[in-house]
C-alpha cells in the first residue's frame, strides 16, 4: 500500500486529499450525509429555476395556440370576444389601461413616498419615527382585496366631488372631462394603486436614505447648509438610484395588481378620451373579471394576455434589480 | 478675518449623559490651538460645540457660553446655520460630496451662501481655495472629475479647500490626519502652518508629536473615569505643556505614564 | 504679512458672500402656528363665501394658503434660503398627512363596517342555504379554505425556499448559484394572477385535474418561495462565519454544521420570514379565483372540489352587490386583516425576541 501511495504513476491529486478528510470511522456516513444534503439544497435551487422556465413555457404554449386562432390582430384589436364563433381579441385596451393607471399611480405615489421617507429619516421627532415606519411596514401587508373593497365602497363615492371640480376647471382638456356616474375610472384606479404601492416605495426609500453616511450630511451642515440644503446636497444625490429602483418595484406591483382593479374599475373595451370617465381595463383585471365566462379558447386568450403582463413585469423588475446591483458596486 | 473665541462654563450632554463639564478657555486668533487627551475625554465633543454641530446629534444639548469676538454663539436669535458658515470644520475622515466634481465640491459653500455669483468670480475663488489648500497643482487639469476619485490625503485637502472657500473666521479640525498616511499627514501639517496666518485654527489630535509640531497652544483634556464627563485640565503654550506642565496628570499623559 | 492683508481686502471686496453675521432676523417661534390659524380662518371664510360644502376643499385651501404665506413671510424676514427650508419642511409634513388620511380611513372603515355582522355565528357558519341578497350566513367555510390552502402552500414552499437559501449561502458558488439568485429576484415580481395562470395551464388544462384548494396552494407556493428564500438568505448571512469554522474545526461534517449550528442560530429570523410570507399569501385572491373556483358550502378536502377562502369570499360578497352582502364582505375583510396583522405582529415579535440573543 505504501508503495502505491509513493509511486509516481499514481494520479496523486484526486487521491491525496481524500485520506486527509477521512477522519476516524465516520468516513462513510460523512460523505453520504454531505452529498444528500448538498443534493437536496441544490435540487431546490434547480427546482426554482425549473418552475420559472415552466411558467414561461406553459404560458407561451397556451398563448401561441390562442393567438393562432385569433381572427383579429392580438396587439391592436379593441375587442375581447374569444368565445364567439369567429374569435376576435386584442390587448390594445388592456395595455393602455395597465400602463396609464400604473403611471398615474407612480406620479402620485413616488413624490409622496419620498416625502414620507424623508419625514421618517430627517424630520419626524424620534419618538414618532420608529412607530411610524413600523406602521408603514404593517400597511404593506394589508391584502389587496381589502384595498379593493375600500376603493369600491368608500373611495369611489368620495371622488365624484373631486372629479366634478376637475371637470369644471380642466374639462376642456378632454382628458379630465367627467360626465357623471360612479367614479370607477382609470384615474380612480391610479389613485388606489398609488395608495397601495405607497408602503413599499416608502420603506425601500427610507432604507436608502438611512444609509446615507452621516459624514456626508455633516459635510453639508458644516458649510452652513439648512436642513433642506443638506437633503438636496447629500441625501438625495446619494439616494437617487435607490429611489429609482424603489419606484420600479412599486411600478411592478401596480402593473400586476388584480383584485383592487377588478373590484373598482367598471371595465369596457373602449379607450375613453377622459381618464375620469368609467371604462378601459387592465391585463390582470380582465383575466380575473372574464375568467368565469370563458370557454377553452377564452382561457387561452386570457393566458396570452397574462404572458404579455408577465413579460412587462419581468422587464420592469429586471431594470429595478439592475439599478440596485449597479448601486451596490458604486457604494462598495 | 480671524476671531478670538472665549468659552465660559460650557457643558455638553448626550441625552442625560454629561459628556464635558464646565469648560472655560480662550482661543487666540491667528494661532493653532491643539486639543489632546485620552479617548472619550470629550475633546471632539467640545470642538463640535464651537460651531454648534454638537446639537445635530440626536439628544445633543449644550449649556454655557461661546463668545466669538464678544458675540455669543448660543445667544437667543443666533442662527446655527450662520454660525457654521463663520466657523468652518474639517472632519476626521475626508468627506467630499461623492456625487460632485472637485470644482463643485469647493464651490458648494459659496453656492449655498452666495446667491448670484459670476462664473469668473467663482473660478477665481475655487482656484484661490485650492491653492490655499496646496492642492491646485495636483488637480487643476481635472476639476470636473469626481472628488471621490482623489487619494485620501488629497480628499482631505479638498475638504480643507471647501471649508476655506467661504472665508470662515475659525477653522475647526477634528483629527484631520488620523485616516491618512505619514506623507499626506505631513502635507496637511504644513498646510496648517500656512493657514494659521489667516484663520484661527483649533485642531483635535490623538498624536502628541503632531500637537507639538503644529500648535502654538495646547489644551489637555481628561476624564475621571468611565461614564464621567470630560474636563479641561490645563491650557498653555505648547512648549510649556510639553516641557514643564503645571499639572501632574498632563505630564503623566505626555510622558506616556498614562493609560 | 502686509501681502496677506492686501489679499484679504481684495477678497473681501470681491467676495460674493453676504456679510457674515451670526444674527439674522428670525421669525418668532409662534409664527408658523399663527400663520396656520390665519390660513384656516381665511380658508373657512372663502369656503363659506363661495358656498363650498366639502370640508376637504376647505382643508386644501387652508394648506395652500399656509404654505404660500409661510414662504412669503419667511422670504421677507429671514431670506430665500430659510423660506425654501420651511417650505420643504411643510411639504414633507404634508406628504405624511396626505398618506395617513387614506390609510387611517381604510382601517377605520373596515373596523367600523366590519363589526356590524361579525359575531360568533358569523365565524361558525357557512353560506350554505343562505341567499346572497339576504342577511345571515358566515365565513366558516372560507376560513377553513384559507387555512388549508395557506397551510399546504407553506408545506410546499417553506422547505424548498429554506433549502434553496441554504444552497445559496452555504454552497452557492458559480453560475448555478448566480442564476438562482437572479431568478429568485425575478420570481419576487411575478404578479399573483400570472402564477395562477401557470397552474391553470399546467394543472387544470394540461393534466386535466379539477378546481381544488390544492391547485390554489401550488400557485400560492410559487408566490411564497422567493420571499422565503430572500428572508432566509438574509438571516443565514447574519450567522457569523466563526461559528461555522469553530464547528468544522471540531471535525463536524458540513451538513451537520448547517443543521446543528447554522440553522438553530438563525431560526428566529427564519421563522419571522416564513410567517411574513404566510401573511402575504393569505390575502391573495387572484389565483383563488382561477384555481379554487369558490364555494358556498364547507369543503374540508383541499384535494377535491371547489373551496372558498377569505379573500375570495370578500370578492364574491362584494360582487353580489347588496347591503347584506356588503356587510359580510366588510366583516370578512376585518377577519382577514386581523389574521394577517396577528401573523405580522407575532412574526415581528419573534424577531425582536430572538434578535438581542444573537446580537450580544
Amino acid at each position: 500500500m505504501d508503495d502505491m501511495d509513493i509511486s509516481p504513476e499514481n494520479p496523486a491529486p484526486p487521491l491525496a486529499p481524500e485520506p486527509a478528510e477521512n477522519t476516524g470511522n465516520a468516513k462513510g456516513t460523512t460523505r453520504i450525509g454531505d452529498r444528500i444534503f448538498l443534493g437536496l439544497s441544490r435540487g431546490s435551487g434547480v427546482l426554482l429555476l425549473a418552475i420559472m422556465a415552466a411558467i414561461a413555457v406553459f404560458l407561451t404554449v397556451r398563448a401561441a395556440s390562442a393567438i393562432s386562432k385569433d381572427h383579429g390582430n392580438f396587439l391592436t384589436t379593441f375587442e375581447w370576444n374569444a368565445n364567439a364563433d369567429q374569435p376576435v381579441f386584442g390587448i390594445a385596451v388592456l395595455a393602455f389601461g395597465t400602463v396609464v393607471s400604473s403611471l398615474i399611480a407612480m406620479l402620485i405615489a413616488v413624490p409622496v413616498a419620498i416625502g414620507i421617507a424623508l419625514f421618517i429619516t430627517h424630520y419626524a421627532p424620534r419618538r414618532l419615527a420608529a412607530p411610524l415606519s413600523y406602521v408603514i411596514d404593517l400597511l404593506a401587508a394589508v391584502p389587496s382585496i381589502v384595498y379593493g373593497l375600500w376603493g369600491a365602497l368608500f373611495l369611489v363615492p368620495h371622488l365624484t366631488g373631486l372629479y366634478t371640480w376637475l371637470d369644471s376647471y380642466f374639462g376642456w382638456t378632454g382628458v379630465l372631462a367627467y360626465h357623471g356616474g360612479a367614479a370607477r375610472s382609470l384615474f380612480t384606479i391610479g389613485i388606489l394603486l398609488a395608495i397601495m404601492i405607497l408602503p413599499i416605495v416608502t420603506s425601500v426609500s427610507r432604507e436608502v436614505f438611512r444609509q446615507v453616511p452621516r459624514m456626508h450630511e455633516e459635510a453639508a451642515l458644516a458649510l452652513g447648509a439648512t436642513r433642506w440644503e443638506v437633503i438636496r446636497m447629500s441625501v438625495l444625490p446619494f439616494g437617487r438610484s435607490g429611489v429609482i429602483s424603489a419606484s420600479m418595484l412599486g411600478l411592478g406591483r401596480a402593473l400586476g395588481e388584480t383584485m383592487a382593479v377588478a373590484t373598482v374599475l367598471s371595465p369596457s373595451f373602449l379607450i375613453s378620451r377622459s381618464l375620469l370617465d368609467p371604462g378601459g381595463g387592465t391585463f390582470a383585471q380582465n383575466i380575473a373579471s372574464s375568467f368565469k365566462e370563458s370557454g377553452d379558447l377564452g382561457k387561452d386568450a386570457l393566458i396570452a394576455s397574462g404572458l404579455v403582463l408577465f413579460v412587462l413585469t419581468l422587464l420592469v423588475n429586471g431594470a429595478a434589480r439592475l439599478i440596485i446591483a449597479r448601486r451596490k458596486e458604486y457604494t462598495a | 478675518m480671524a476671531k478670538r473665541i472665549d468659552v465660559s462654563g460650557l457643558s455638553a450632554y448626550y441625552g442625560s449623559h454629561k459628556a464635558i463639564d464646565d469648560i472655560s478657555m480662550t482661543v487666540e486668533p491667528r494661532s493653532v490651538t491643539a486639543f489632546i487627551g485620552p479617548s472619550g475625554c470629550g475633546k471632539s465633543t467640545f470642538l463640535r460645540t464651537l460651531n454648534r454641530m454638537h446639537e445635530v446629534t440626536p439628544g445633543g444639548r449644550v449649556e454655557g457660553k461661546v463668545l466669538l469676538d464678544e458675540e455669543n454663539l448660543y445667544g437667543t436669535g443666533v442662527d446655527p446655520v450662520s454660525v457654521r458658515r463663520v466657523v468652518g470644520m474639517v472632519f476626521q475622515r475626508p468627506n467630499p460630496f461623492p456625487t460632485m466634481s472637485i470644482y463643485d465640491n469647493v464651490a458648494a459653500g459659496i453656492r449655498l451662501n452666495g446667491g448670484r455669483v459670476r462664473k469668473s468670480e467663482l473660478d477665481g475663488i475655487v482656484e484661490k481655495s485650492l491653492k490655499g489648500a496646496n492642492l491646485w497643482n495636483e488637480v487643476k487639469d481635472r476639476l470636473d472629475k469626481p472628488g471621490a476619485g482623489l487619494s485620501g490625503g488629497q480628499q482631505q485637502r479638498l475638504c480643507i479647500a471647501r471649508a476655506i472657500a467661504v472665508e470662515p473666521q475659525v477653522l475647526l479640525m477634528d483629527e484631520p490626519c488620523s485616516a491618512l498616511d505619514p506623507i499626506s499627514t505631513l502635507a496637511i501639517e504644513d498646510l496648517i502652518g500656512e493657514l494659521k496666518e489667516r484663520f484661527t485654527i483649533v485642531i483635535v489630535t490623538h498624536n502628541m508629536q503632531q500637537a507639538a509640531r503644529v500648535s502654538d497652544r495646547t489644551a489637555f483634556f481628561n476624564l475621571a473615569g468611565v461614564g464621567q464627563p470630560g474636563k479641561l485640565i490645563e491650557i498653555d503654550d505648547t512648549e510649556r505643556i510639553f516641557s514643564n506642565p503645571s499639572v501632574q496628570a498632563t505630564e503623566d499623559y505626555i510622558s506616556g505614564r498614562f493609560g | 504679512m502686509s501681502d496677506l492683508t492686501l489679499d484679504e481686502t481684495v477678497l473681501a471686496d470681491s467676495a460674493p458672500l453676504p456679510p457674515a453675521g451670526l444674527r439674522h432676523p428670525r421669525l418668532p417661534r409662534w409664527a408658523p402656528a399663527a400663520l396656520a390659524v390665519g390660513a384656516i380662518v381665511v380658508a373657512a371664510a372663502i369656503g363659506l363665501a363661495a358656498g363650498l360644502g366639502n370640508k376637504v376643499q376647505w382643508g386644501l385651501i387652508a394648506g395652500v394658503l399656509f404654505m404660500a404665506a409661510l414662504y412669503g413671510v419667511t422670504a421677507f424676514v429671514e431670506g430665500r434660503r430659510q423660506a425654501k427650508d420651511r417650505l420643504a419642511t411643510s411639504l414633507v409634513w404634508a406628504c405624511f398627512l396626505l398618506a395617513v388620511v387614506p390609510l387611517v380611513s381604510l382601517i377605520w372603515e373596515t373596523v367600523d363596517r366590519g363589526t356590524k355582522v361579525l359575531d360568533g355565528r358569523f365565524l361558525s357558519h357557512s353560506m350554505a342555504g343562505v341567499l346572497t341578497i339576504g342577511p345571515g350566513g358566515g365565513v366558516y367555510h372560507a376560513i377553513i379554505g384559507t387555512l388549508e390552502q395557506v397551510g399546504l402552500a407553506t408545506a410546499i414552499a417553506a422547505p424548498i425556499g429554506l433549502l434553496t437559501a441554504v444552497y445559496l449561502v452555504e454552497y452557492g458558488r458559480g453560475r448555478l448559484a448566480k442564476a438562482v439568485t437572479f431568478f429568485v429576484d425575478v420570481m419576487t415580481g411575478i404578479p399573483s394572477i400570472v402564477a395562477g395562470l401557470f397552474i391553470l395551464s399546467f394543472w387544470i388544462i394540461m393534466l386535466d385535474f379539477g378546481y381544488s384548494g390544492f391547485a390554489g396552494s401550488m400557485a400560492l407556493a410559487i408566490l411564497m418561495m422567493p420571499v422565503v428564500v430572500r428572508s432566509t438568505e438574509e438571516m443565514l448571512k447574519l450567522v457569523p462565519n466563526e461559528l461555522r469554522e469553530a464547528s468544522l474545526a471540531l471535525g463536524v461534517p458540513k451538513w451537520r454544521t448547517i443543521l446543528k449550528v447554522v440553522l438553530p442560530t438563525a431560526i428566529g429570523g427564519i421563522a419571522t420570514g416564513v410567517m411574513l410570507a404566510v401573511a402575504r399569501i393569505a390575502g391573495e385572491t387572484a389565483p383563488i379565483v382561477l384555481l379554487v373556483f369558490g364555494s358556498q358550502v364547507i369543503n374540508t378536502d383541499p384535494f377535491n372540489g371547489a373551496q372558498s377562502s377569505l379573500p375570495y369570499y370578500i370578492y364574491e360578497q362584494w360582487a353580489a352587490g347588496n347591503a347584506a352582502s356588503y356587510d359580510r364582505a366588510w366583516a370578512a375583510a376585518l377577519v382577514l386583516i386581523a389574521f394577517v396583522m396577528i401573523l405580522n405582529l407575532v412574526a415581528r415579535g419573534i424577531a425582536r425576541w430572538k434578535a438581542p440573543k444573537s446580537g450580544r
